[in-house]
């Protein structure tokens, strides 16, 4: 995210505008990735994110190949530079990397010549994700410039609010963290957003309510009390909601813990724009996909060390 | 043309006119006027980039920057695909391609302001504004005045 200016992001965008009409069509595909090859390589669970990249894929006609991490040759102690010029020795287009290790795409592209997306490095970055909440959030509210963006819970683990500081703050959106000392980052220094621990200070004046997933199972390192408090201090509880001005969106990377950093009854409201981040998710990778391996632009190496 | 169009269609009634990001797009809101004109009904009209259907893909740079806006199922209709400009005919070929993952239309018909000859594909007009024999180095700019012929200058 952070080598995108402002305008690639918007040409990335205005791009993802022609790959959302092709998926209303009644046949939603196009032949503009055919012969291509993509591979997955994750080394990190990912549900959503992978069906997201491998719909984008089949709608371009390109060729996906799955190397499933669990049940392959990495269990045999292979390295990972050697899992890449393995799979890029079968002469792969694109790689998708999902990876632990921050930084883990940059080092891969620099051992292959196929193209690297990123799908998520550790708490690092996760580029899509950012895209297509710049594009959900650009739909609803035209200019981003000198928007109101607050980013609440688990800052610290999350790659999303990273990657999301950056992209909006890009587009000239102002960007608060809220969270409790605890969830957020050692040195927040850098980072072009604002810090708040009062999410009841900042609710009437935002236009987006950006909430990240509780990641529950860092429950046991007691980042805080009960999640039932997280949910008062932190949540955007129904009374919250209520404070909202009516046009701010309330947005939500997935999965939902609802109940936690968001009311159940909250997520269906109908300026909470959660599915339709969804949706957009495969336009905006059909973009990113066929920027790299279709177009032929320069754009390319740029994005494959950003990605 | 509009009359030449009616005429072999016997009406407006099928008809859907589909502009070619970007030259045919006016050209076929024109078009779509002149019939609305002359048969007082209302004729669908739309746009369509076939950029993604390409067959010059990885050859050089293609970006989609255009919207396509195909109003309604095409099938059952006949499509008129209007551009400024046949050259290869390879545009069209695309164009056909991308029509079909739409809806399977009763007919697809092809008018072209200027056809300058070169053709790479066994593609054909239905209705010419003017044929204009070209050499291959020059250019032809299409726009509401008339019609361009230039050189490319390298």
């Amino acid at each position: 995210m952070a080598d995108l200016d402002c305008g690639d992001i918007e040409q990335l965008l205005n791009l993802t505008e022609s790959f959302a009409e092709v998926s209303e069509r009644p046949i939603p595909k196009v032949p503009a990735l055919r012969g291509k090859t993509i591979a997955w390589l994750f080394y990190e669970d990912s549900t959503r994110t992978r069906l997201s990249f491998e719909t984008a894929a089949k709608r371009l006609s390109a060729d996906t190949m799955n190397f499933s991490v669990s049940s392959s040759s990495v269990k045999k102690g292979e390295s990972l530079r050697d899992t890449v010029q393995t799979i890029s020795a079968m002469g792969v287009d694109g790689i998708v990397v999902r990876h632990s290790g921050a930084g883990a795409p940059q080092r891969i592209a620099e051992w292959t010549d196929a193209s690297i997306v990123n799908a998520g490095d550790g708490w690092h970055q996760h580029p899509t994700q950012s895209l297509l909440d710049l594009y959900t959030a650009t739909r609803h509210l035209g200019s981003l410039d000198g928007r109101r963006i607050a980013i609440v819970g688990d800052i610290k683990h999350s790659r999303v609010a990273r990657s999301n500081a950056i992209g909006f703050a890009k587009m000239g959106a102002e960007v608060t963290f809220v969270a409790p000392q605890t969830l957020l980052p050692a040195n927040i220094e850098g980072w072009p957003a604002k810090v708040t621990h009062d999410l009841d200070e900042v609710i009437e004046d935002i236009d987006i309510c950006y909430l990240l997933r509780m990641q529950l199972e860092r429950q046991n390192q007691a980042v805080v009390p009960t999640l039932r408090e997280f949910h008062e201090e932190y949540g955007l509880t129904t009374a919250r909601a209520d404070r909202l001005r009516r046009d701010a969106l309330i947005m939500h990377p997935g999965p939902m813990n609802r109940g936690v950093e968001i009311s159940g009854e909250v997520a269906d409201r109908p300026n909470a724009v959660i599915t339709e981040q969804v949706t957009n998710g495969i336009a905006v990778r059909m973009a990113v996909l066929y920027l790299l391996l279709g177009s032929g632009l320069d754009l390319v190496d740029e994005r494959t060390q950003v990605a | 043309m509009a009359h030449e169009i009616l005429e072999r269609n016997h009406g407006s009634a099928e008809l859907m006119i589909i502009g070619m990001q970007t030259g045919g797009v006016g050209l076929a809101h024109r078009l779509a006027d002149d019939i609305r004109e002359i048969e007082d009904r209302e004729v669908l009209v739309g746009s369509l980039d076939a950029t993604m259907h390409r067959d010059d893909f990885g050859l050089r740079p293609v970006m989609p920057e255009a919207s396509t806006e195909i109003p309604g199922d095409p099938t059952d209709k006949v499509i008129v695909l209007v551009d400024d400009v046949l050259y290869t005919g390879r545009t069209v070929r695309a164009a056909l391609d991308a029509i079909h993952s739409y809806g399977r239309p009763k007919a697809i018909q092809l008018a072209v302001m200027v056809d300058r000859g070169h053709r790479e594909l066994p593609i054909r007009p239905d209705y010419v504004g003017k044929n204009l024999p070209t050499r291959r180095d020059e250019l032809v700019d299409v726009n509401d005045e008339g019609v361009d012929l230039g050189e490319v200058i390298s």
